[in-house]
């Protein structure tokens, strides 16, 4: 019950954040307009709710869950994907999903993290080219997955491990599974 | 509603809505609970003393209970366990038994006997609308939905809480969601209603408001009742029965309002636990430093505003506007006013975080030093070591992992931690404000006066030249009271400037504090207090 | 209050207005997701074109000032602008070269492509607005858990938490002035701002893990959690919503057509 509630705001926090975030960084569109598979580094920080999720919750269904609410938040402050943002938050999500189950949900350490950022944003890289970028030249399209791929692994990985690790610090995860284990 | 009482054991009976023997009103309320704890104990998951102990107590159904003890006594834990939400998941350990009519409060026999209301009224809205969010609780228990709105609008008019149905519940001011808070609580017809510090922050109109609104649920549905609150005034014609929690422990006294807190054998442990007994102000002690006398404060100017208006956006409409006020060392100013008024955004605008709407707020040379004259340009390292703003809600404030880092914090960050002095200053600090059994604990898990007293402590550690504190003092029993006011005293009288919003009039009486008064979008000054007068009210 | 014959009082009235409002979620969500599935299968300008000009033959259902629209959809125009422009840079460059300079070469091919890809971003997009300003996200919520039977405790953990994002935002800004207060603002410098930021996204994850808790203990606290539970507002369908969905899967029905018939039907998994 509380999980499922810590779940759910935890997503909405990610969204907010990353919202934050965006404010501040207009002059990234510039950049990614003038060569769009740029856009595929800025992309990892859509992917932190569900790594974090499941890092923080560890529990089966926590990254999809997770990343598709924070899709919906950001459908409700505002996206140009419109509902297709729930597709790709499912898609997104089980990128992550996976890699924490093929560790059977026990381990949550640094590389587990690193990799489920990855898997999240090699699934990101190649449903965007199928819905989105469909007529870019192959090797476009390749550039385009290897850079959300190392966004992925980088900001969604890195930085949420290193996140949960801030927040056990500050003793907000007792009561959850990843905060008695210590470090995650 | 007929339940068994010894006759003249409380007024309650008394009061019972239907003449015994009537036919229950259609909807009838449930019953009301009774509370058994024999030998109980909690001890929360990380902490290795217990919030509670040997607790031996019997609450008949119907009795109306005011709990009260020194903050920190474990007063909320017992709500909590009451109302079944003191997980075993959070890692904490029980002793004894605990029973609400006879099953365990987390049994799901009890699922729906209890109504808790937690201090804090946002922290519990769950819903966007006023009426679903009354319903919720309904629905959980799964009440036939035809039931449903029945109990709604009877909850909401109990509550006094006249609004529409499909108004939103963020929009609602501190009354209205305290209001909202007991309703919903209300619509699940409990038969044991669980209040902790329900007045918390309301203004005083808004505090007698909810009293006899609680007082009108209990005529009409004969609920038991356990509210836990510091100042006993308010609650003392309301209840029948007045229960103080022992620190340590265990029970300190127990009985009748009037006994219990007339009873001069009583008196010297009461007031040695920290209860406001009332009729005796607390006793302030002494500050081990320069001595504080009333009238001081002809210091030089520091900081002043003329014509201010505050808003709390920068693109927002202000909230108040032409506040003209200046601030001058080993003064104290008093903030007070209704709920919603803007004494708040006054005070993060005179301290330098919220950019002035129009008009201008200047520091004085003696207190700008090296940096701008404008509070709002400063950096974030100028402004700590020149303003301290203790914010209304202490948790935003807290900023590392133990008590004791917190309290070393602002020393450290204004360059003072290779001083002996400052560590010295933690400990005494920690130690008047009942801390120093917690200086490894994380600050979140504390208790709200605790918290409440460490968020100021951080101030007065760095000891900034204005101290600008938002709602000091609530939650605080009456030694933690007279502690915070003597060492405020002690700030005052090494000529710094304290500037308090708060409800507390006792506290603004005991600073002798220049009193301004926020309402209807403008600030006004009351007459101040003579000094000769300057004493706590009982 | 409504009273009914047999004393019961009724839940308060939904506000009427535009059919869209009217309209359960449900019904609004199968019909968007059905025209988001249209053009998404396909990546041509004549099913996007079809879609589009019926989305915005329904504007007026929205009873949504212009001046508000266009608050609203001006990044979506933007935004499509950046796709087509990003298809027309990257495509493959087929027939005849448009403009050629430096690095940067546009064909008819490639710029054909770039509308297709603008059109259909826009016609993505749309319905998510629509269903976001005609919808309240409890009633959302009533539906997917009363008729689709999604389970409740997601669903409302969802709903409670989805109430937050106003107040997360809110207390984002109160934590930098806190932050500010105690001497832990940001300083100048793009490493130390870089800094604040990360600081004050821990904190407020921290705040969000707390609001989360205390929530969670407030809805145990009034009976949630429980298997069974009854719903006060009955999530109904009615005519309005058989003309909704109608209207969506003829339209989506009608975009593929019209791009089969015409030839330019682009399947997005071949
Ligand atoms: N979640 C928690 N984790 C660890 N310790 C806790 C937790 N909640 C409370 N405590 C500790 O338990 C003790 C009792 O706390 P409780 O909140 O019950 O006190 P209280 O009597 O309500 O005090 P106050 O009047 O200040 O609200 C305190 O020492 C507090 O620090
Ligand atoms: N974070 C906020 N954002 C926008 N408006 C706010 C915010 N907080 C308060 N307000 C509004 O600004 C006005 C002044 O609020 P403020 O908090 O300053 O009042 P206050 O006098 O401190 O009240 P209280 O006694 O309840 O603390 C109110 O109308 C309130 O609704
Ligand atoms: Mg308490
Ligand atoms: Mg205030």
């Amino acid at each position: 019950m509380v999980d499922i509630v810590v779940a759910s705001v935890l997503a909405v926090a990610v969204g907010v954040i990353f919202w934050a975030w965006s404010l501040g960084y207009a002059g990234v569109s510039a950049l990614t307009a003038a060569f769009p598979p740029l856009a595929g580094l800025y992309t990892g920080g859509w992917l932190i709710a569900g790594v974090l999720g499941a890092l923080i919750i560890r529990k089966p269904g926590a990254a999809i869950y997770c990343e598709m609410l924070a899709a919906a938040v950001s459908g409700v402050l505002g996206t140009q994907f419109g509902l297709s943002v729930l597709l790709s938050g499912f898609i997104q999500g089980l990128g992550a999903e996976l890699v924490f189950l093929i560790f059977l949900y026990r381990r949550f350490t640094l590389p587990v993290a690193l990799l489920a950022g990855l898997g999240s944003g090699v699934f990101l890289g190649l449903s965007e080219n199928i819905l989105y970028n469909l007529e870019w030249a192959a090797q476009w399209q390749l550039l385009y997955v290897i850079l959300t791929a190392v966004s992925g692994a980088v900001i969604a990985g890195g930085l949420s491990w290193l996140a949960v690790r801030a927040l056990a610090r500050t003793g907000a995860l007792a009561p959850f599974a990843s905060g008695q284990t210590g470090k995650a | 509603m007929l339940f068994g009482r010894k006759a003249g054991r409380s007024r309650a009976a008394l009061r019972s809505p239907a003449p015994s023997g009537s036919p229950a009103p259609s909807g009838s309320r449930a019953r009301p609970a009774a509370v058994t704890a024999r030998g109980w104990g909690w001890r929360h998951g990380g902490r290795s003393a217990s919030a509670v102990s040997g607790l031996d107590l019997t609450i008949s159904p119907g009795e109306r209970v005011l709990l009260l003890g020194a903050s920190g006594a474990g007063k909320s834990t017992v709500l909590h366990a009451l109302a079944g939400v003191l997980g075993p998941d959070t890692g904490g350990v029980e002793h004894g038994t605990l029973a609400v009519d006879g099953a365990h409060p987390s049994d799901p026999a009890s699922r729906g006997r209890t109504g808790l209301v937690l201090q804090d009224p946002d922290s519990q809205t769950v819903l966007s609308r006023v009426g679903d969010e009354v319903a919720f609780g309904a629905e959980n228990l799964a009440v036939p939905a035809g039931e449903i709105w029945p109990r709604v609008r009877a909850a909401l008019a109990d509550v006094g809480l006249e609004v529409p149905l499909e108004s939103s519940t963020a929009a609602l001011s501190g009354g209205q969601k305290q209001r909202l808070a007991l309703a919903s609580v209300m619509a699940m017809e409990p038969g044991l209603l669980l209040l902790d510090e329900p007045t918390a922050n309301l203004d005083p109109a808004g505090v007698v408001e909810i009293r006899d609104a609680v007082g009108r649920v209990l005529d009409r549905t004969g609920a038991t009742l356990i509210v836990v609150e510091h100042r006993v005034q308010v609650w003392a014609e309301l209840v029948d029965r007045v229960v103080v929690l022992a620190a340590g422990g265990g029970v300190l006294a127990d009985g009748p309002p009037g006994q219990v807190l007339g009873d001069p054998g009583h008196r010297e442990t009461l007031a040695a636990a920290g209860i406001w007994l009332p009729g005796t102000a607390p006793e302030i002690p002494e500050d081990s430093g320069a001595s504080w006398h009333p009238g001081r404060g002809d210091g030089s100017l520091l900081l002043s505003a003329r014509g201010l208006a505050v808003s709390r956006t920068n693109t927002g409409p202000p909230v108040l506007t032409g506040a003209d006020l200046s601030l001058a060392a080993g003064t104290a100013v008093g903030i007070t006013g209704p709920n919603g008024a803007g004494k708040s955004t006054l005070a993060l605008t005179l301290g330098g975080l919220l950019r002035p709407h129009t008009g201008t707020l200047e520091a004085a040379a003696e207190l700008a030093g090296a940096a701008r004259r404008e509070p709002f340009r400063w950096k974030s390292g100028e402004l700590v070591e020149r303003i301290g703003t203790v914010f209304q809600e202490p948790e935003h404030q807290f900023l590392t992992a133990t008590v004791l880092d917190e309290l070393a914090f602002g020393p450290r960050r204004v360059g003072r931690e290779t001083d002996g002095k400052t560590l010295d200053r933690v400990h005494e600090l920690a130690q008047r404000l009942r801390l120093d059994h917690l200086l490894q604990a994380n600050p979140f898990t504390l208790s709200g006066g605790e918290k409440r007293r460490l968020s100021v402590a951080t101030m007065l550690a760095t000891a900034p030249r204005i101290l600008l504190l938002d709602e000091p003092t609530f939650g605080q029993d009456a030694r933690t009271w007279a502690e915070l006011v003597a060492l405020l005293r002690g700030q005052l009288a090494q000529g710094q400037c304290v500037v308090s919003v708060t409800h507390d009039a006792e506290f603004v009486q005991a600073l002798a504090s220049r009193t301004l008064r926020v309402a209807d979008g403008a600030v006004t000054e009351l007459p101040s207090t003579p000094a000769a007068a300057v004493q706590v009210n009982p | 209050m409504q009273v009914r014959p047999d004393g019961t009082a009724a839940a308060p009235a939904r506000p009427g207005g535009s059919l869209l409002k009217r309209a359960n979620p449900l019904s609004k969500l199968a019909s968007a997701l059905l025209l988001t599935l249209a053009v998404l299968v396909t990546v041509d300008w004549v099913s996007s074109t079809v879609v589009l000009a019926a989305e915005l033959a329904l504007l007026p259902l929205l009873h949504i000032r212009i001046a508000t629209l266009i608050r609203r959809t001006w990044p979506l125009l933007v935004a499509a602008l950046i796709g087509a422009w990003g298809t027309a840079l990257l495509a493959e460059k087929t027939g005849t070269v448009l403009l050629e300079t430096g690095p940067l070469v546009f064909t008819s091919g490639s710029v054909a492509a770039g509308i297709a890809i603008g059109l259909r971003g826009l016609a993505i997009a749309l319905p998510g607005i629509y269903l976001l300003t005609t919808t309240d996200p409890t009633d959302l919520a009533d539906a997917l858990a009363q008729k689709l039977k999604l389970p409740h405790r997601f669903v409302l953990g969802a709903l409670a938490a989805m109430r937050l994002v106003g107040l997360l935002v809110e207390e984002w800004r109160t934590l930098g002035l806190a932050r500010h207060a105690r001497g832990a603002g940001p300083d100048t410098g793009a490493a130390a701002r870089l800094k604040g930021f990360g600081g004050q996204s821990v904190a407020l994850l921290v705040q969000a893990i707390r609001r989360a808790t205390r929530l969670a203990v407030a809805m145990e606290a009034r009976g949630f959690g429980a298997a069974e539970r009854t719903w006060a507002r009955s999530s109904t369908f009615s005519g309005v919503d058989a003309a909704v969905f109608g209207a969506g899967l003829a339209v989506s029905a009608g975009a593929v057509a019209a791009a089969v018939a015409a030839g330019t039907f682009n399947f997005i998994l071949t």
